[in-house]
């Protein structure tokens, strides 16, 4: 650990890590000095000048180097006479630093004269306004008279698109530089640059499509000025009209913290979304998100939500009907098929959702079954990162295993967060059939072909002896391990393949080791920790129920859906998904943004969220559902809203015991500050008052694994070319698809294919290609990336074509329609 | 009128020819170093002659040297050839004409610090001369001055040009080396200093063109003979470019410890028509603006003394004024070229000299308001000590000086 210093700022003494600026010391202590350019998370440039502070130096004896004292016994102290940044200068013993004497406070007004000098000061019109560092510093500090002619003022562009989510104001940008430093050392993907000099210096953006990054939102929370602002929120609210709702975000297993602020639609005089913001948990997503985190919550307003539930009538056509109705012809098929219920759950649905749902199942002796082919959850729930674990503590002494997923297309803050674990010093071992983004910032990579994982991770010794070196040699093992390329039964030798590197080393109920799923949804761990787990056969299983209640999954666009001749399958969604749309009843279930209740992230952090708005229409949670459905069969299930269900869950699922409502809610200081007291350090993000979450403790005996067990089992597909179903960040899901402002970000292709094979099908970018795959035809556009294996066709999930597993394909070339060409 | 050190290509022709330049002993100081000196030693040698650097900051180069970081490999020497102070000619004429004393200078500095590599940073409008210095660099290589096993050493140098693309700012030696780099030219910060983070993050010493050129002469005739020729304070000679309402304008090379007297009425022949001298910028746009004395005139030209009469030596380029000219449409002049210069890092530079440039402007096209002098005289104190790099600070040097000095130019 580093050492600590002792300085004065302003006549207080503080003891403070030597490591720090000067700037962060005054904070930590209270001692706010203000600043624009410098951001805690971001390497300093000093450039705005606005944090400059006067430092005195102590003097020592150049020949015996001894302090020299004044004549009261007091360090001699030199000061230059000329003005520092403290974003720049570190600590040291014995500095002397005024931050708000006379010299500095006249600086910090001239500096904030000179920037207001290009300011259009269109604050009344500026979505930034009341949250704008600059806008607050001017009334702290800023001259009441303004020295600078209107007339003269700087003209420059206003609303230009700076890429498809976020606006640029030239004239407000203040060229502090931070969405540069952010996109370059944050997030990794330099596509901003400052272009031409002195006052004509501009923000652009040349990549193609232009800004593109998966966090393009983040750089309009640390923008100190309305420069940037985000498309869904231009001119839409101003942000003291807005409430600001704790929550977790929905789309994917890392369980960021998010706020939602609402405002009451004057039209509608409902509860609206206004912008999705990120809340800081450094435990968990610092102070980022990814741009579908926040962009991706129109869906909740989108007129295609279902708001009544639908029965099939005589004609086959599904026509509203009441919930009394619907109730009572649920129950009357389940109680005609005893025994015969299954349950398929998606994984956006809260634990207590799943726990109320599987409870009725349970009741009325049906299976519950969690859509999806990846396993392993009983493995991490037994060996996920104990209490006390942070990623930001991944450093030296680290190794991380990513295996067979895309991180940045699948979990982007975790692949935000490993990047950084990475630069830090931590060794990144990635192994995918294919080249994904993290490939960068790895140590080693290890590609084997698909059908081979298992076989590769049993080899790494003989085969990759560098890997398996920084695998046995780690102080800590983290194992992320999606399951691209397999179906269940490759998954299951996989994930105790992962499961068996940490039994080995001994990384059992430690701090920042390991094992993590990569899972497709927000939460499918609690899923499978309230008994919801996947089936060996889902095809099968499905067929042979005669009643399905399918909750927030769409098995039908999957390509999984039996014949439902007979069956009665009752879906609860927030669409009329394609299974929806074949069912006998329909019913309108509540947004993860209209319930409250808690999710189990990937690493299993057990996080709660708050209800934004009420359910649109006639919806209903999942959990008020079951609960309807229950009584309807005499079935007793805990009465009342989710904190009464977590409760329920706290007594009975493994692990949840340790938790208390009061640890999940515990917020401990968290440094970089945010918010109010920290707007111009830190930006817009929210600060976290709602708890930052427990960690789930590993749950029972751990696992024996046989070493015969683990042996690569023999793939369902041969040689030659093969489809592979893989994740994009931007597909058409119903929830992305929906929100109207990720549209233009939205992949617009169905295969990926190496240029080599497209040259030997006569194949270019954009061209039309046909595959045909258990007896269909499927269409679609075609990408040319030479990051796959040459044979290999990569098709985007939910994008039309219903691949759920690796197959041998065929694929074949179309002409390019004329009208494109 | 004694020999010339550095603008020796007067007193001999064609010495930009090798055979020439070697003929008179060219090479034969690089070859000593090499072969007989420690790098250690080179750099004794300098730091006694009392060379200070000529790019304008007067730091000694032997000290500058002895700060390269010994524990961190490899080091570079890049030449500053950006040349780009308003004024400031010196730098082209010993590319042009006496280019193998400045390569012989770079690889002396190259041998001295332990660099491999040494670049040569030219301003973008110096196409021509980098092409003329390939063309010299190959000769060299040829010649088996430059390239491997020099001398029959294990030493090892190859030098390299490349052209910036038009910024002022890039011959700020930290911007200077992030253009070099290929990035955007804006200085970094300092600390930490190049001798210590410089080229790509390795220990880097920046010299300016003529240092350079001095040190084959230095090493060949000593220090003591080198601190002969000027003062104590100030040794060896200097190179002035004189312009303005000038007779003669021209690069002059003086021993410090000269006068502006010599440089303006002796060299330079004197004013434009005779006219009366009222002013001197004695470093170009930079310049804190001198009002012209006797006392001006005949004060020897040495760091400090300059200093004293409150402007600074610089590079030495000498603008001079006569009465015909007004000291605000000076400034206006002067603002205009810093605005236009400006990178835009820092904020009191970028919106400092817009501002400034609105007022000099009006100033000078005499639409100013009454509060405009004062309002101007503000902007500047405002700017001072809070940009991030010399650039802001000197473009209020002649606004603030020529104010105080000239006030009658101002209506006051």
């Amino acid at each position: 650990m580093s050492d600590k210093v002792t300085l004065r700022i302003d006549e207080q003494q503080i003891t403070v890590d030597s490591s720090l600026k000067i700037v962060d010391a005054a904070k930590s202590a209270g001692i706010d000095i203000s600043v624009f350019c410098y951001h805690p998370k971001l390497e300093p440039v000093g450039a705005c000048r606005l944090c400059l502070v006067e430092i005195g130096r102590p003097q020592r004896d150049r020949n015996t180097g001894e302090p020299l004292l004044e004549d009261d016994g007091s360090p001699q102290i030199y000061f230059s006479g000329n003005l520092e940044t403290s974003c720049t200068v570190p600590v040291a013993e014995g500095l002397v630093v005024y931050t708000r004497n006379e010299k500095v406070l006249q600086a910090r007004e001239n500096i904030l004269e000179f920037l207001l000098t290009s300011h259009p000061l269109d604050c009344p019109v500026c979505d930034k306004g009341g949250e704008c560092s600059l806008q607050e510093l001017t009334f702290s500090y800023g001259i009441p008279e303004s020295r600078f002619p209107l007339e003269q003022k700087i003209q420059l562009g206003k609303q230009l698109p700076l890429g498809d989510l976020i606006l640029l104001d030239q004239e407000r940008c203040i060229q502090c530089g931070r969405c540069i430093r952010f996109q370059r050392e944050i997030a990794g993907d330099p596509v901003l640059a400052f272009y031409n000099r002195g006052r004509k210096t501009e923000i652009i953006s040349r990549s193609d499509p232009v800004f593109d990054s998966y966090w393009s939102g983040n750089t309009t929370d640390i923008c100190p000025v309305g420069a940037l602002t985000t498309k869904d929120f231009r001119f839409e609210a101003r942000v003291w009209e807005m409430d600001p709702v704790p929550s977790i975000c929905s789309h994917c297993p890392v369980g960021c913290n998010i706020t939602i602020n609402t405002r009451l639609d004057p039209k509608s005089g409902k509860k609206k979304i206004q912008r999705v913001m990120p809340r800081q948990n450094e435990w968990v997503n610092e102070l980022w998100i990814c741009d579908k985190g926040r962009f991706a919550h129109q869906f909740t307003s989108s007129p295609e939500r279902l708001t009544r539930p639908l029965a099939r009538d005589e004609q086959g056509q599904l026509k509203p009907i009441s919930w009394k109705k619907a109730l009572e012809l649920a129950s009357r098929r389940l109680e005609a098929a005893p025994g015969g219920l299954l349950t398929l759950v998606g994984h956006r649905l809260s634990n207590e959702d799943y726990y109320q749902l599987g409870s009725f199942t349970r009741g009325v002796g049906g299976k519950p079954v969690l859509n999806t082919s990846q396993a392993g959850g009983d493995l991490a729930a037994r060996l996920s990162p104990a209490p006390g674990s942070n990623l930001l503590d991944a450093g030296p002494g680290t190794t991380i295993l990513v295996a067979a997923s895309d991180l940045e297309e699948e979990a982007p803050v975790w692949y935000l967060r490993l990047k950084a674990a990475s630069e830090r010093g931590a060794s990144l071992i990635v192994m995918n059939p294919r080249k994904t983004k993290l490939d960068r910032y790895a140590d080693q990579v290890i590609r084997y072909p698909y059908g081979q994982e298992t076989k590769t991770l049993l080899s790494l010794d003989k085969k990759h002896p560098d890997a398996a070196r920084m695998i046995a040699e780690a102080d800590n093992l983290m194992i992320f391990f999606g399951s691209e390329g397999m179906d269940h039964q490759a998954s299951l030798v996989f994930s105790q393949a992962c499961a068996n590197i940490l039994i080995e080393q001994e990384r059992i109920s430690l701090p920042n080791s390991g094992l993590i799923p990569v899972w497709p949804g927000p939460n499918s761990q609690g899923a499978w920790e309230m008994g919801f787990t996947p089936s060996e056969n889902l095809a099968e299983d499905l067929d042979q129920a005669s009643v399905l209640l399918i909750a927030g999954a769409d098995p039908a666009a999957g390509g999984v859906m039996p014949d439902l001749e007979g069956k009665f399958v009752i879906v609860q969604d927030l669409f009329l998904t394609e299974t929806a749309n074949a069912a006998s009843l329909v019913l309108p279930a509540a947004a993860p943004t209209e319930k409250s209740g808690t999710f189990t992230s990937g690493d299993r952090r057990l996080q709660i969220f708050s209800a934004a708005l009420d359910p649109i229409g006639d919806c209903r949670t999942d959990s008020e559902i079951a609960v309807s459905l229950a009584k309807q069969l005499g079935i007793d299930l805990v009465e009342g809203g989710p904190l009464e269900i977590l409760a329920e869950i706290i007594k009975n699922v493994p692990g949840y015991e340790t938790v208390s409502l009061a640890g999940l809610r515990q917020t401990p200081k968290q440094w970089p500050f945010v918010a109010r007291e920290a707007l111009s350090f830190t930006g817009t993000v929210f600060k976290n008052t709602t708890g930052i979450g427990t960690i789930l403790p590993g749950v029972g005996e751990t696992p024996v694994i046989q070493k015969q067990q683990l042996s690569q089992p023999k793939p369902g597909f041969s040689k030659g070319t093969l489809a592979v179903p893989v994740r994009r960040l931007y597909d058409q899901g119903v929830m992305i698809r929906t929100s109207e402002v990720l549209v233009p970000r939205l992949v617009d292709y169905q295969f990926v294919i190496h240029p080599a094979e497209a040259s030997k099908l006569g194949l270019g970018e954009g061209d039309q290609a046909e595959m045909r795959f258990d007896s269909r035809t499927f269409q679609g556009r075609v990408h040319l990336d030479e990051g796959g294996p040459e044979s290999v066709v990569l098709v985007p999930r939910n994008l039309g074509i219903p691949l759920v597993k690796v197959i041998n394909a065929s694929i074949t070339g179309q002409k390019r329609p004329a009208a494109e060409v | 009128m004694n020999e010339h050190v550095i603008l020796r290509h007067r007193d001999i022709p064609d010495l930009k020819e090798l055979k020439i330049y070697r003929d008179l002993g060219g090479f034969d100081s690089f070859q000593k170093a090499v072969e007989s000196l420690q790098p250690s030693q080179v750099t004794e040698i300098v730091k006694s002659s009392g060379l200070r650097g000529r790019g304008g900051a007067g730091f000694p180069t032997g000290l500058k040297w002895s700060f390269v970081d010994q524990q961190n490999w490899p080091h570079y020497v890049v030449a500053n050839a950006d040349e780009s102070e308003p004024g400031t000619f010196k730098d082209r004429e010993i590319i042009e004409e006496n280019p193998f004393q400045f390569l012989e200078g770079l690889a002396i500095s190259c041998y001295a610090v332990g660099a491999e590599a040494g670049y040569i940073y030219m301003r973008g409008e110096f196409w021509q001369q980098a092409k003329t210095l390939d063309g010299k660099i190959k000769e060299l290589e040829k010649a088996g001055l430059l390239g491997n096993n020099l001398f029959g050493t294990d030493y090892q140098l190859k030098i390299y040009t490349h052209l910036g693309a038009g910024a002022y700012i890039c011959g700020e030696e930290t911007a200077l080396l992030e253009s070099l780099e290929g990035k955007r030219g804006q200085p970094r910060l300092r600390p930490p200093f190049p001798p210590s983070y410089g080229l790509y993050g390795k220990p880097t010493v920046v010299n300016n063109v003529e240092t350079l050129a001095n040190l084959p002469r230095i090493i060949e005739h000593g220090p003591e003979w080198y601190r002969s020729l000027g003062t104590d304070e100030s040794a060896g000679v200097k190179v002035f470019s004189l312009s303005g309402r000038i007779n003669k304008p021209g690069n002059y090379e003086m021993p410090f410890g000269s006068t502006y007297r010599q440089l303006i009425y002796g060299h330079g022949g004197g004013i434009l028509d005779d006219r009366p001298l009222k002013a001197i910028l004695p470093a170009g746009a930079s310049s804190a603006i001198l009002k012209a004395s006797d006392q001006v005139l005949d004060t020897p030209l040495e760091y400090a003394s300059v200093r004293k009469l409150g402007s600074d030596l610089g590079s030495g380029s000498v603008i001079v004024i006569d009465d015909t000219v007004s000291l605000d449409w000076v400034i206006k002049k002067t603002v205009d070229f810093f605005k236009h210069e400006s990178c835009g890092k820092c904020t009191p530079c970028r919106e400092g000299t817009y501002w400034m440039s609105h007022l000099t402007r009006r100033i000078a096209l005499d639409q100013k308001s009454s509060q405009d002098v004062d309002l101007l005289l503000d902007v500047a104190n405002n700017m001072r000590g809070k940009c991030l790099c010399a650039l802001g600070e000197f473009s209020v040097m002649g606004v603030l000086t020529s104010i105080e000095r000239f006030p009658e130019d101002f209506g006051r």
